[in-house]
């Protein structure tokens, strides 16, 4: 087993005065996908959004315990968010490519954080993203035409792409296939494997098979808590909990 | 008496409704059948068919009684003067219908003027009553005939609805009628205008002083004159540098405070200060005029002989500056909507790259919404080449060509206030040089607003 990447310890996440989470702990592991499942509104994504501080973004959202990085907790005060988020990407349910360029897309993230220090530079870290994403064969004669005149599943892909751009160690995916069609969806889960052998991925998924296929370790939520974590297999085969095994077989959610 | 007439006619209808109503209750309670409409459309049916022809009528002699009057009591005048000019009627009518009232502005009255203001008093109240007994008859009459038309088949309930849409249609084809009459006699002046100024000198000429032509008679224009009289460009100079100075103010102040509303303000604050930023468009023109005038004007005069230069009392740049601040809400205002509807999922994806705010605002949002901006920039302008007051008040009337802004300078809408102030001969091609300039400033305006909505709509279709 990896080494503990990630650990979450006593999440409680309000908005306003509505709790969201309910002193959630969970620990995720250094080179591996871990598959976040649970019925719509149960917080997976107020989990995942945690994890790179993008609560911080809504006003009324509040967030308590703590989340640590390798041991570092990222909620002190000592963290910059920029930093943070530079090393924990993320990719979103809708793809959400800026109205730019597939190369500006790509672009941004190393130039807000200085990293590439040449055009030439620059013009790699572009395609080594784009290949890692496995999008660069169909983009490649087109990389300065807008980013958003892609299909669904390529933009979905130029978003990966641009996340990976600024080399992070984690990757957030908040359901990047449920926007996708089996064919779209089956490519990003290929690059998933072929991902987390650079990255820490933490996938939320309402696809069970898609868990199944994809991650070594599986969370299923509930109503705000976390019922049950263990690896992918037990949690399918044979779930601890009479919740996880009525969701996965069906019977509710 | 004409409101009296039409109070009677409202009244007649009321009644028919009232009537019209009782007839279909009736019907009702009598046949077994199913009456088509509910009872009160049987109620309208009279009252439309009681008012509405009746006025049109009312209004069709109102517009010919005039000219009638005239015809009827001008008859003797024009029989020993048919070459009686239009100006001689008018004043000979004023004379008669003052007469005819007691007033009596002139010492001797002829007995020809007598004769008339006789036939005059005698022509109006045959007319009056006349006009009673047609409109009142035709009221009568047609709400008889509709009463008699009620059946229980009748579809008032249609007709009613066909009413209202004949309504509705009458009422935008006013507006558009109205923008259509506009245009034609703007059209029209100017095309009078152009032939006797070339319309090369209007648009390229240096120099502008209609009053020239004004103060010498107009019977002996030396071709010469009018050249010289009517060059544009230093209007069209002076409008652009005082909505240059304009945009200078408005667009900064206006693009960061649509940036600080949409992107930094709390909900809460960007629900009340956005529209007390909007009541600054809403402050009738005539006051930035004065507060231009007196307060900003001697502040720019001070500032500018400080730092050594000459300036003027009334200068461009007082008119520019407070023209700006009006026109603030113009652009922060839209800004402020198009920033906002840029979808909050690029923001997401912005932060989510580790981008701070401003980083997002300048290289996502501000990029995504730049048509919508630039839209409210080209709105502000044709608001601020438009604007009359300010500049008639802080900038001068002198139609000197600089590009100083501490001089005086004046704008199209101001010359033609200028022009216009005072009594005027229509035929002058001073007065129809007003139009000229009123139709440039048109379709200045015409054309900026079109490309302002073009690239606003543009923008729209992007994100839905
Ligand atoms: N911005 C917000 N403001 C207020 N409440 C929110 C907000 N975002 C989420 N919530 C609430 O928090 C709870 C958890 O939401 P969350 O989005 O984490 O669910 P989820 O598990 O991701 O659901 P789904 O599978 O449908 O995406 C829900 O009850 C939701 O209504
Ligand atoms: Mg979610």
């Amino acid at each position: 087993m990896n080494k503990i990447k990630i650990s979450a310890k006593n999440i409680d996440v309000f908005y306003g005065d509505k709790q969201a989470l309910f002193d959630v702990s969970m620990d995720m592991y250094e080179k591996e996908v871990t598959a976040l499942i649970g019925p719509s509104g149960c917080g997976k994504s107020t989990f995942l959004r945690c994890i790179n501080r993008m609560n911080d973004v809504i006003d009324i959202c509040s967030v308590k315990g703590n989340v640590s990085i390798d041991g570092h907790d990222i909620y002190d005060k000592s963290i910059r968010v920029e930093s943070l988020r530079e090393s924990v990407g993320m990719v979103f349910q809708k793809p959400n490519p800026f109205p730019k360029s597939i190369y500006e897309n790509i672009a941004y993230g190393p130039r807000i954080h200085g990293i590439a220090n040449s055009k030439t530079d620059l013009d790699e870290i572009v395609e080594t993203s784009l290949q890692k994403a496995a999008l660069f064969d169909e983009v490649k004669d087109r990389l300065h035409q807008p980013g958003t005149g892609l299909s669904g599943g390529q933009q979905q892909r130029l978003c990966i792409a641009r996340a990976i751009s600024v080399n992070p160690e984690i990757i957030l995916m908040d359901e990047p296939c449920s926007a996708l069609d089996p064919i779209a969806t089956a490519k990003i889960e290929d690059l998933m494997s072929e991902l987390k052998k650079e990255f820490t991925i933490i996938i939320v998924t309402h696809s069970m098979q898609q868990a199944a296929r994809v991650s070594k370790n599986t969370g299923f939520f509930h109503l705000g808590k976390l019922i049950e974590v263990d690896s992918t297999d037990t949690i399918f085969s044979n779930p601890g909990n009479q919740k996880t095994q009525d969701y996965i077989t069906g019977r509710f959610g | 008496m004409g409101l009296f007439l039409i109070l009677l006619v409202l009244t007649i209808g009321a009644f028919g409704f009232l009537i019209g109503r009782l007839k279909a209750i009736k019907l009702r309670s009598a046949s077994q059948k199913k009456i088509t409409s509910l009872n009160h459309y049987y109620g309208y049916y009279i009252a439309i068919f009681a008012i509405v022809p009746s006025l049109l009528v009312f209004l069709a002699i109102t517009a010919f009684q005039g000219y009638i009057v005239e015809v009827y009591v001008l008859s003797d005048f024009i029989d020993l003067n048919p070459n009686l000019l239009a100006s001689d009627k008018n004043l000979l009518l004023a004379q008669i219908v003052n007469t005819s009232k007691g007033i009596e502005l002139f010492d001797e009255i002829s007995p020809l003027v007598t004769d008339a203001v006789d036939k005059y008093i005698y022509i109006e109240e045959l007319i009056d009553t006349l006009t009673y007994v047609i409109v009142l008859s035709v009221a009568g009459l047609l709400s008889l005939v509709a009463y008699v038309k009620i059946k229980s088949n009748l579809d008032s309930r249609k007709f009613v609805e066909s009413f209202l849409l004949i309504l509705f249609f009458t009422c935008s084809l006013v507006a558009i009628m109205t923008t259509v009459g506009i245009i034609f006699s703007l059209l029209f002046q100017t095309l009078k205008f152009f032939s006797q100024v070339p319309i090369t000198d209007f648009l390229f000429g240096l120099n502008w002083s209609p009053q020239r032509v004004f103060v010498r008679d107009s019977g002996d224009l030396d071709t010469r004159d009018l050249q010289n009289a009517f060059g544009a460009i230093p209007l069209f100079a002076g409008t652009f540098l005082i909505a240059f100075i304009a945009m200078c103010v408005a667009i900064p102040v206006g693009l960061m405070t649509a940036i600080y509303l949409a992107e930094y303000a709390s909900p809460n604050l960007r629900d009340w200060a956005k529209p007390i930023i909007e009541i600054l468009a809403g402050i009738p023109t005539v006051v930035y005029g004065f507060f231009a005038a007196l307060t900003v004007a001697p502040i720019v005069r001070d500032l500018g002989q400080n730092a050594g230069f000459t300036v003027s009392s009334e200068s461009a740049l007082a008119a520019g500056f407070v023209m700006g601040i009006m026109i603030i809400p113009f652009v922060s205002s839209l800004s402020d909507d198009v920033i906002n509807s840029v979808p909050q999922s690029l923001r997401e994806g912005s932060y989510a790259m580790g981008a701070t705010k401003s980083e997002t605002i300048r290289k996502v949002l501000l990029p995504a919404a730049l048509p919508g901006i630039i839209g409210s920039f080209l709105l502000a302008v044709s608001r601020a080449i438009g604007e009359t007051m300010i500049v008639v008040m802080a900038a001068g009337l002198a139609a000197k060509l600089t590009a100083n802004p501490f001089d005086a300078a004046t704008t199209i809408t101001t010359q033609i206030v200028v022009i216009l102030i005072g009594d005027q001969e229509f035929d002058s091609p001073k007065t129809q040089a007003a139009f000229a300039l009123g139709l440039t400033l048109f379709i200045v305006t015409l054309l900026l607003n079109f490309i302002a909505l073009q690239v606003v709509k543009k923008y729209t279709e992007r994100y839905d």
